[in-house]
């Protein structure tokens, strides 16, 4: 059975500064890594032999206005069938250069979770053969999901937060 | 005759030299399979170059019943996000809903009563075996036969019915609450859940004996639309389409939920992956589901069916009426004025189709910062291109069909 001590020493062993921000949110491994280097830490996970962390259960974005310099996060969560351990990694990108690698030479699954993260928070990942719009129309000029865009209209009067006291 | 005809009939063919002749080349055939079909079960479209009746590529188009789910979430108090989440697998609700309960327990810390949680599991079986009815009757009628899905869906509505009792809904059920259950299993529902166990394994085997072994469906989806588990894990396919490929992969059982642990259970598995393994795989599951349910209702344990959250569970009604904290608690409820604790947390359900998985992260407010749903059908969908390649339209409808695509999932 491994543990997220383990995996975390080892992890930093191999890519020493790249991964960073280690944390176990009911106890599931997470940790920051670089752009550059999440595609080596995917694969290392995947082709480690007794990790075997092969499996990609999903990618999906995540947007942080305040945080300066690091507004834009790729979540992605992979999980080893083998030893049943579940591992999350997180990218996080400047909201003026969101580029990030396609893993889809790794999974192919990859290749729809990407593109609806591209489709939700304008996430490129460089290196997807079809990264195109997937629930959203093609015409659609901005990304719904970024956290500018309220879901309400925001003339309205009778939803505003202080008159409930919020 | 007429005079045209005649004169047509006395014009002599000239004798084209071969050297002359039109050359035929191969051409496409651009076919689009929906959006709007009868057979693909939903809205979602295929465009598929077609050389003749074989299919050689296919692009999909979904997207056409997209409702922008995760965007309401992160406006909505928790309780409220359940209504969202039934209209996604539509053909099993209640393991929706009641993923989405497990999930912010283990983000509030509520700890469920056993009473609860084998309630939770009898709802979870039953709407598994609905899914997988639906599934397999259908795949019936896309090789024509209509005979089974009749049969069966008599015994879905039974299951419905059920809903009913528990629930009041039948098909967007909003079933349970943050904490427990809305109510008590009451002694029809008992009865009725008795009866469903007693009456429909019968109808099951009728329906197996009519199509496991038969010459006609088994040359129609017999190795159509193979999958080698390779290719499957790398798909990231979940759930029977997995478990078909040969992978026993079952969430109910590697990240135990819902006290799933106490209950003796198997997970079939296939060999090729091919349409008929999932249907067989459907099939052993639904036998499996059964049984897990008739040890559910044998061991259902005394106790409250709702855990002692006041800040999250609603209070009886009658307190309300007379108890100045219960009628605090039920307006603070029900205007959504609670706060989350912090956090981030992914919790994986098994359901009809797969791998549901809720990714939430919380900042302290009442509504989620952010809710990502890990929709099995969404995920897997994306190798139909590769499985139907190179089939006839007429396969590709039962593949797609065996697949078990749901539009509500797909889309959110």
């Amino acid at each position: 059975m491994l543990t997220n001590q383990e995996v975390a020493q080892d992890l930093i062993r191999q890519f020493g500064s790249a991964v960073s921000e280690f944390d176990d949110p009911f106890d599931l491994l997470t940790l920051t890594t670089t752009r550059e280097q999440i595609l080596p830490v995917l694969r290392y996970l995947r082709d480690h032999a007794t990790y075997r962390i092969s499996f990609l259960t999903d990618i999906t974005g995540v947007h942080f206005p305040d945080e300066l310099g690091r507004e834009f996060c790729v979540v992605y969560h992979v999980h080893s069938l083998t030893q049943n351990f579940r591992i999350r990694l997180k990218v996080f990108l400047s909201a003026d250069d969101l580029h990030v690698p396609s893993a889809f030479p790794l999974y192919a699954s990859a290749n729809w979770m990407e593109r609806e993260t591209y489709d939700f928070f304008g996430i490129l990942f460089d290196g997807h053969p079809d990264l195109r719009r997937i629930l959203n129309m093609d015409e659609m000029d901005y990304f719904p999901m970024r956290k500018q865009y309220a879901l309400e209209d925001d003339t309205r009067k009778d939803k505003i937060d202080e008159l409930f006291g919020r | 005759m007429t005079t045209e005809e005649i004169e047509l009939s006395n014009v002599n063919v000239p004798v084209v030299p071969e050297s002359e002749k039109v050359q035929y080349v191969n051409e496409l055939t651009t076919l689009n399979l929906g959006p709007t079909h009868p057979a693909t079960h939903g809205i979602f479209q295929n465009i598929l170059q077609m050389d003749g009746e074989i299919i050689v590529s296919g692009e999909q188009t979904i997207g056409y019943i997209h409702r922008a789910f995760e965007k309401i979430a992160e406006r909505r108090p928790f309780y409220q996000i359940t209504t969202l989440t039934d209209r996604m697998n539509y053909c099993s609700s209640p393991i929706n809903n009641i993923g989405w309960h497990i999930t912010v327990e283990k983000l509030l810390g509520v700890t469920v009563p056993k009473r609860a949680q084998y309630i939770r599991v009898i709802m979870m079986e039953l709407a598994r075996i609905s899914d997988h009815l639906i599934c397999n009757g259908i795949l019936g009628v896309d090789t024509g036969a209509f005979t089974g899905f009749l049969y069966l869906f008599e015994q879905r509505e039974a299951i419905y019915e059920i809903y009913e009792e528990v629930c009041g809904a039948r098909l967007t059920t909003n079933m349970g609450r943050i904490g427990g259950m809305e109510r008590d299993l009451s002694p029809t529902a008992i009865r009725k859940i008795r009866k469903f166990l007693k009456e429909f394994p019968p109808v099951m085997k009728e329906f197996e004996a009519l199509f496991n072994r038969n010459r006609i469906f088994m040359d129609r989806i017999v190795d159509v639309g193979s999958i080698t588990a390779e290719r499957a894990l790398s798909y990231g396919f979940t759930g029977p389409n997995l478990r078909a490929a040969g992978v026993d992969y079952d969430v109910r059982v590697m990240n135990p939920y819902s006290s799933y642990e106490d209950f003796e259970f198997d997970i079939p598995v296939g060999e090729n992956g091919d349409t008929y393994d999932r249907f067989m795989v459907r099939n052993e599951e639904i036998w499996q589901s059964l049984r897990i349910i008739q040890q559910a209702m044998d061991k259902l344990p005394d106790g409250p069916y709702y855990a002692d959250a006041p800040e999250y569970y609603l209070p009886p009604k009658q307190e309300v009426y007379k108890n100045m904290e219960a009628l605090i608690y039920h307006f603070k409820i029900v205007m959504g004025e609670i706060d989350a604790p912090a956090g981030e947390i992914y919790q994986a359900v098994e359901g009809g189709n797969g791998e549901l998985g809720f990714y939430l992260i919380s900042d302290g407010g009442r509504a989620p910062y952010r809710l990502h749903f890990r929709r099995p059908c969404f995920i897997y969908y994306q190798a139909f291109p590769e499985m139907s390649k190179g089939t006839t339209i007429s396969d590709a409808i039962v593949i797609m069909s065996s697949l078990n695509v749901i539009a509500g999932e797909l889309d959110a």
